[in-house]
């Protein structure tokens, strides 16, 4: 425990002060103030506009760490939300829909490292791919008037969402919203602290080195990016379940796109990745609320322009700043380049 | 009698028509340090490559400890033993030296990864063996030397009996070097067996037990390293029983075309390759450049060619300052090039066999008409030289890469010979070709020598300058460390000058 506060001092320290601040403010200007209310209002929509870019980011992280691009997430997501609604409205069980929406994910993510990894197809087409198809059959077989048999339940997180305006936004909130914090921590564990995540570092940066340590480069790409794929799922059913209780045609709206500026924003760290979309989701958050308070009055369509706008600012600053995973979108094979 | 640790019989591997290896048989006892000698292409590393199971032989086995071995992966040459540093380090760059000798070999504690323990093992490791490195460096930041030095600590680490070195010293500097041949006699006193490749004779004699010979595939000979010298190896590397014999007649030494002065060219690496090189070349002579290869004669051929900057003397062709120009201006200047890699520099194997032959003069009037390329005139040039080069194809249209190897160069050959150059620089220009294409294009370099144009040869093969140069100068790190007429040169002395002997 002291070497854990010892290594990540500032983190530490960082979430100290968030704390203090909260419950200094709450202290002082009381519970139901304006302040307060707003602030956690601002917070709240800064979350759910980041949950789903967190998830998708994070599959990022993990397809390019292990060496594989994936611009497919977009497309991912899209046939998550649509498979988790329409199974959900089909089968009368949210919790059934949510499950359709993670394997969905899954199997496209299967799809994508199959032909990335297996046929060594370009990456870059092979997403763009998984993009169309997800598309062509969304829209495809999208029926109207469906509805979901109930809403996904909301649970609290025992003591944790009583701490004041952060409590209630991050540890009160549905499965997905919940799970995502679990995953975030889970992965910064998993890529920086256990055999899997050496081994994956490794095959994402130089794969003929981890080959000839006796690793198997394909076999562990094929099931990273699978596995990956559960994580769009979520983010898909998160869109469609959990943050609202409907479908729409083009539902992913950018967000897996997004996704992939906030990973190189976050520099292919999970932890970074998630503090960059609750940036991108505060940028937002703010806009709404000065328009609402009508502090400034900017045509609503330029609020929605905000994120990208951002996001190309951001990649810009970024562009080489950052450094990719070495071996980032190229095929391995077997005994080339020795 | 010695343990025997690696027992080799009759290995075969082929490649599509070359025979990598053919027949190869050698042992390594414990505690035995043996070399492998051989020019490129002799099959040194598709030997150890199958040792370590990257390459799986065809036929012959393999006998590790006594017992038969099916080698079929790294995994299972590790688990018996071997270990191997590759040419090419096998680390990962971001990570450090602990995460990199403990990758594929964790050593856990429950779900975490236990790198105390893994810096533990690097420094118990680089104790014992005075293999001094920290364990929490970041490998990038790490010189080649010490990186190497990870290397075999990574190899160590699994606990090897055999110890495969690939080139080990091919990027090590002088004082690099040094230290790893005391590493490597210090690992066999200790009772590792150790096989290792070089070039460098001086290396060879100074850690070596034994030495094996290897030409086109074949051990041609085995010595023990106290019962030889630097000639000895040279003449066993070196020598040939097929002696290329090329009719010329004396040369008509004309002015001066080709000076260099005090040469200095950096490789990839930014050290010094060439270092203080001297030559000229005169009209209607052929100038030997011999030497072992990695001495700088790659840098000294793209730095005259205009492909690599130097970053001090001077190179003037017939009087014009070309020591920073590029490959255009020196080709304008009267440059034709026979590049040491056809593939990479030579050809560009999608395009025709016609482009090929006019990739130095498609913007020439000839060849056009105004913008337009002048169909025709192309495929004419092609017919042309393709009749006097008897290059084998059935049409000049088919791309350059279904061509053999011989008949390639003869398409870069025709190419570079189609300006008449002044200066003709032939860079290994037989390497990888058949008898028959040798002799041919032997035949075409006295040929432009007899035209008028100054050569300049440069060639890891010593017999293609005996029976090629008029003069020849050896090369040595980077320098001329004797010029010599060609005329009664003893092939002897000068192997012991390549090795950097006196």
């Amino acid at each position: 425990m002291t070497e854990f506060i010892r290594n990540n001092r500032v983190a530490v320290i960082g979430a100290a002060v968030v704390l203090l601040a909260c419950i200094v403010l709450t202290l002082v200007a009381g519970t139901d103030s304006d302040i307060v209310r707003k602030t956690t209002s601002i917070l709240r929509f800064a979350w759910t506009f980041a949950i789903p870019l967190v998830l998708a980011a994070l599959v990022g992280v993990i397809g390019e760490r292990s060496g594989v691009v994936n611009i497919g997430i977009e497309g991912q997501i899209l046939a998550s939300a649509f498979a988790g609604f329409f199974v959900a409205a089909a089968s009368g069980s949210v919790w059934i829909g949510i499950l359709a929406g993670l394997l969905t994910g899954m199997v496209m993510g299967a799809f994508l490292a199959w032909l990335c990894v297996r046929l060594r197809m370009d990456q870059i087409i092979a997403g763009v791919v998984l993009n169309i198809v997800a598309t062509g059959i969304t829209s495809f077989y999208y029926v109207q008037g469906k509805s979901l048999p109930s809403g996904v339940p909301v649970w609290e997180v025992p003591l944790l969402s009583k701490i004041p305006i952060i409590g209630p936004v991050f540890f009160r909130g549905g499965p997905i919203a919940l799970g995502t914090l679990v995953v975030v921590v889970g992965l910064v564990f998993a890529l920086f602290h256990t055999r899997w995540g050496l081994r994956t570092r490794a095959i994402g940066e130089y794969p003929t080195a981890a080959d000839t340590a006796g690793i198997n480069v394909n076999l562990m790409r094929f099931v990273n990016v699978t596995m990956a794929g559960l994580l769009a799922g979520a983010a898909g059913a998160v869109l469609s379940m959990e943050q609202s209780s409907t479908f729409e045609r083009g539902m992913s709206a950018g967000k897996g796109f997004l996704a992939l500026a906030i990973m190189i924003f976050g520099a292919w760290f999970p932890g970074r990745a998630f503090f960059a979309a609750l940036f991108f989701g505060l940028m937002s958050g703010l806009a709404s609320q000065l328009q609402a308070d009508k502090v400034v009055n900017i045509p609503q369509q330029f609020i929605n322009l905000l994120p990208f706008v951002l996001t190309l600012i951001i990649l810009s600053v970024a562009a080489g700043r950052v450094r990719p995973p070495a071996a980032s979108g190229q095929p391995f094979v077997k005994g080339e380049g020795s | 009698m010695a343990e025997r640790i690696l027992d080799i019989e009759g290995l075969v591997k082929v490649y599509g028509t070359v025979r990598a290896n053919d027949g190869i048989t050698l042992h390594v006892n414990r505690g035995e340090i043996v070399a492998l000698l051989g020019e490129n292409g002799a099959g040194k590393s598709t030997l150890v490559k199958q040792i370590f199971g990257l390459v799986i032989p065809d036929s012959g086995t393999i006998s590790i400890n006594g017992s038969v071995a099916k080698i079929k992966d790294p995994t299972d040459a590790i688990a018996r033993g071997v270990g191997m540093v590759h040419q090419h380090f096998q680390l990962v760059p971001v990570m450090t030296v602990a995460e990199n000798v403990v990758l594929g070999n964790e050593p856990l504690k429950g779900l975490r990864l236990d790198l105390s323990s893994a810096r533990e093992l690097v420094r118990t490791i680089s104790e014992r063996h005075g293999l001094e490195v920290d364990p929490d460096a970041i490998i990038e930041d790490l010189p080649v030397g010490t990186q190497q030095r990870v290397e075999i600590i990574k190899a160590l680490s699994r606990k090897v009996e055999l110890l495969i070195l690939d080139e080990p010293t091919a990027v090590l500097t002088p004082q690099e070097t040094d230290e790893l041949l005391a590493v490597m006699k210090e690992l066999a006193a200790a009772g590792t067996a150790i096989v290792f490749i070089t070039h460098k004779l001086r290396e060879v004699l100074a850690v070596a037990d034994r030495v094996y010979v290897l030409r086109r595939g074949k051990t041609v000979g085995e010595v023990k390293a106290s019962e030889t010298d630097a000639a000895g190896l040279a003449q066993l590397m070196v020598g040939r029983t097929v002696v290329l014999q090329v009719d010329k007649e004396d040369p008509k030494v004309g002015a001066e075309v080709l000076k260099v002065t005090d040469l200095e060219v950096m490789d990839d690496r930014h050290l010094k390759a060439v270092n203080g090189f001297n030559l000229t070349v005169n009209a209607g002579e052929i100038v030997g450049v011999a030497g072992v290869e990695g001495n700088g004669q790659r840098e000294l051929v793209e730095a005259i060619a205009g492909m690599r900057r130097p970053v001090k003397g001077a190179i003037a062709l017939g009087g014009v300052d070309i020591t920073l120009a590029n490959p255009y201006q020196t080709h304008a200047a009267g440059l034709g090039h026979i590049p040491e890699d056809r593939e990479k520099h030579g050809l560009v194997s999608d395009y025709s066999i016609a482009d090929n032959l006019v990739l130095n003069r498609f913007d020439e009037p000839e060849f056009r008409n105004g913008p337009v390329r002048d169909t025709a005139a192309i495929n004419a040039n092609a017919d042309n030289w393709i009749k006097t080069f008897d290059i084998r194809t059935p049409s000049g249209d088919l791309p350059a890469s279904s061509l053999s190897g011989g008949n390639k160069q003869k398409v870069v050959v025709a190419r570079e010979m189609s300006i008449e150059p002044r200066l003709l620089l032939a860079a290994q220009p037989t390497r990888g070709v058949d008898v028959g294409s040798i002799e041919f294009i032997h035949r075409r370099i006295v040929e432009a020598r007899d035209r008028g144009a100054a050569v300049l040869l440069v060639s890891a093969e010593l017999d293609e300058i005996l029976g090629l140069a008029d003069r020849i100068a050896v090369i040595h790190s980077g320098k001329v460390v004797k010029e010599m007429p060609a005329e009664g040169a003893d092939r002897t002395h000068i192997g012991e000058l390549m090795a950097g002997g006196h």
